[in-house]
């Protein structure tokens, strides 16, 4: 059974104290149930993305079904770190597909800023193996990346500035994207000079701290058809990796083995040549919590060959017009992370870009019909790369 | 954070509740009166010796007597043989520097050290082991021999860190 996303919302991410998180939840669940012009009464499951431990609501779907009035639906809460968002979207995809639902609500929300900095920064050092890495190392999240980033800089010869260039373009993107969480272009030096956070990276190359939801509302072929839907996009394909909780037990630092792998299955299921990906897709949002994890994301995900990810950075062949557009939406890096919202955000940006409803400026010409997503939760722990198309899959 | 509630403790007597108005946003915000104090109590019950070898100066894996996988960490069980009989096997304690970061901003419980350098090395025996980096990060680079010492933290304790081995 085909699965369609037929409606889809999001909230501003960034800062939220003006709202508490039922009401930031319904921000994007209320734009997604109207663009797809269904009823509480129509939706029979309900998936929460919220990977939580900083914000004071544990059991948010009950929540949600309290404010929203959801009478008759069935419900769960998701985590999968930082691809929360996609691992929810998952459970949905896969409850329709295999007959178990008809219409499925998927909400992504976080609201990180319910703690103090240094108690997030305290948390999500722990998205790994504790044991091993947070207690006796003090590995912070942006640590573990920058564990990669030196490997990468060391095997291929990028630069600081070469992370920096990513940086500079997604800023130049969320400019353009009244979604996100930073609305301004940043200079090359800025990025430069600003304070390390964990060598070789600075403040600029690092994912902020977001509130922030997003909602999509999946059906089956049959509803689509039963409704007359119209404006839709599908799931084409989904691939999902794993990694080992200690980097330690990695063979490799200059890639996320969970999301090559990803990628590969993502990419046969939807009979995309896995030598040439870009030239079957618009554009992709990857998982740039970090700058350097984007450009490894080009090469997991097949834009380039190993080791020359960075050669797109540098010939600028992620902006619309090269290769492949990469994170027009801003990205993780200037759109904002909140933890469970982001992999949803991802497909209501896969939604506006496909039905060429994207802001001016950043909208990318839909040629192939068809836009990937590219979710990482902690550092290759879990990956997921789900392509979205304008057809129906055959 | 102290902020905030140093303003809601104030009006709680002038306004009647832990309410503080967040400074960017002007938005009012209800400050928490509840605090959670997570510690977690860890089971090394099966890996006891690790920490015994520490003490007596030596770096050990877990080695599978059926298959010969090392497992470092150490871990109680083989999956590839669905086993559990283990032995302990004394790793050598040298190898070759992958890769390094060095952490800034560091988490409140961090707090104490400064700018701390992490490492994963790839010991000749095969496992790899991440740990700190002692010595200037600067003056290190991927591909370089580096030893495995035991050492006492400032909390006190034993831990094990990466050397770089000098020439």
């Amino acid at each position: 059974m085909a699965v369609a996303i037929i409606g889809a919302g999001q909230t501003k991410f960034g800062t939220r104290k003006d709202v508490n998180m039922p009401e930031l939840a319904w921000e994007a669940i209320k734009q997604a149930m109207q663009t797809a012009n269904v009823e509480q009464k129509d939706i029979d499951f309900m998936v929460v993305g919220n990977a939580g431990m900083w914000s004071s609501e544990a059991a948010v779907p009950a929540l949600m079904y309290e404010y929203g009035k959801f009478e008759n639906v069935g419900s769960m809460r998701v985590e999968a770190a930082c691809a929360t968002g996609n691992a929810a979207i998952r459970v949905g995809y896969t409850a329709i597909e295999s007959g178990e639902a008809d219409v499925v609500l998927i909400l992504g929300v976080e609201k990180m800023q319910e703690s103090p900095n240094p108690t997030v920064i305290e948390l999500i050092g722990r998205f790994g193996s504790y044991f091993w890495e947070f207690e006796n190392l003090g590995l912070t999240f942006p640590g573990y990346y920058a564990i990669h980033a030196t490997a990468y800089m060391a095997k291929y010869g990028a630069t600081e500035e070469d992370f920096a260039k990513v940086a500079v373009k997604n800023h130049h993107y969320g400019a353009k994207n009244p979604y996100a969480q930073f609305q301004r272009e940043i200079k090359l030096e800025q990025a430069l000079n600003a304070p390390y956070v964990a060598w070789p990276f600075k403040l600029f190359d690092c994912s902020p701290i977001t509130d922030g939801s997003a909602a999509v509302i999946l059906a089956s072929e049959e509803k689509v058809k039963e409704w007359g839907i119209e404006e839709k996009i599908w799931i084409h394909s989904q691939g999902v990796g794993t990694g080992t909780a200690n980097l330690s037990r990695r063979e490799s630092f200059t890639s996320l083995k969970s999301a090559s792998y990803a990628a590969e299955v993502a990419y046969k299921k939807a009979g995309i040549d896995i030598d040439a990906p870009y030239k079957y897709i618009d554009g992709a949002d990857v998982h740039d919590c970090f700058t350097a994890a984007e450009v490894i994301a080009y090469e997991d995900l097949r834009f380039a060959k190993r080791g020359e990810g960075v050669q797109l950075v540098r010939e600028e062949q992620t902006y619309i017009g090269g290769r492949i557009p990469v994170n027009v939406d801003g990205g993780l890096k200037a759109k904002g992370h909140p933890i469970g919202a982001t992999g949803v955000s991802q497909a209501v940006e896969a939604w506006k870009q496909l039905l060429s409803k994207a802001e001016n400026g950043r909208q990318v010409d839909v040629k192939n019909g068809r836009y990937l997503a590219h979710n990482v939760g902690g550092t290759g722990h879990y990956s997921y790369v789900t392509i979205y198309g304008l057809e129906k899959p055959r | 954070m102290e902020d905030l509630r140093k303003a809601a403790e104030t009006n709680i007597k002038e306004y009647g509740f832990p309410v503080a108005i967040d400074e960017k946003s002007g938005a009012l915000q209800w400050v928490d009166m509840r605090e959670l104090h997570l510690k977690y109590i860890i089971s090394i019950e099966n890996i006891q010796e690790f920490f015994e070898g520490l003490r007596d100066g030596k770096l050990l894996a877990t080695k599978c007597k059926k298959c010969g996988e090392l497992f470092f960490p150490p871990q109680k069980d083989c999956p590839t043989c669905m086993d559990s009989d283990m032995e302990w096997f004394e790793l050598k304690k040298e190898g070759v520097l992958e890769t390094l970061t060095v952490i800034f901003v560091r988490p409140p419980s961090f707090s104490a050290y400064e700018p701390y350098t992490v490492a994963i090395a790839k010991l000749d025996d095969g496992v790899r082991i991440t740990a700190w980096l002692r010595g200037d990060p600067q003056k290190v680079r991927p591909g370089q021999r580096v030893k495995i010492e035991i050492a006492k933290r400032k909390e006190g304790y034993l831990m094990y860190e990466i050397v770089p081995v000098e020439g």
